[in-house]
């Protein structure tokens, strides 16, 4: 009982978290703010989505010690390893990008950047 | 009383609509970089999607393809990175 009012919070926290970064894609104004808002709240909302996953996978094994159960939980916490590391080089990968294709935030007033560099 | 599976079910609705609006952006976007962050989104959408599938089919299998897809949509995202940034 107490295992899906777990998996009831986690899965609404990541999907109202997923929803939100979405949303900060279509409604903001540069690709820096859209870079934020997609890749932080797609992160946090898709780990919350797999510890409801985790507790789902816990409290089967708990109650029925179904060997297959176990395999699922480690391979999902294997999943966010992955997804936690990869996201973060990635987004910073296109930051990176997107300043040196010429792109500038939207009121961009100095570049200190480009005057540190000379 | 509600059950874990069918929640299971309705969190993948959901994240292919949200999938599906991020389109939208990777449609219209303005500049090359806000096509790369639609996509860079609707890659981790889709390893959700995934792993959520997998739980709900009950086939471990799926959950290492959503290992590899999220190692390979990395790989390719540094790659159209390189590319946008002039390096390639």
């Amino acid at each position: 009982m107490i295992a899906i009012i777990l998996i009831v919070i986690c899965v609404i926290i990541g999907l109202v978290f997923n929803a939100l970064g979405i949303i900060g894609i279509i409604r903001f104004p540069d690709v820096y703010t859209r870079l934020h808002a997609s890749t932080k709240a797609t992160t946090f909302g898709t780990i919350f989505l797999c510890l409801g996953i985790i507790v789902y996978g816990v409290s089967v094994y708990l109650t029925t010690s179904d060997g297959q159960y176990l395999m699922l939980v480690v391979h999902v916490i294997i999943a966010i390893f992955a997804l936690a590391i990869t996201n973060a080089a990635g987004s910073h990968a296109i930051a990176r990008a997107a300043y040196k294709s010429g792109a500038l935030p939207e009121p961009a007033v100095v570049d200190r950047l480009k005057e540190a560099r000379l | 009383m509600i059950q874990a599976l069918d929640l299971f079910y309705y969190a993948i609705i959901i994240l292919a609509i949200l999938a599906l609006l991020a389109m939208v952006r990777l449609y219209l976007g303005p500049t090359l970089p806000d096509r790369v962050v639609a996509a860079d989104a609707i890659n981790t959408l889709t390893v959700a999607v995934m792993l959520l599938l997998g739980v709900v089919y009950k086939e471990l299998i799926f959950i290492d393809v959503a290992i590899v897809y999220a190692l390979l949509s990395f790989v390719s995202t540094l790659y159209i990175a390189k590319y946008v940034g002039g390096e390639l």
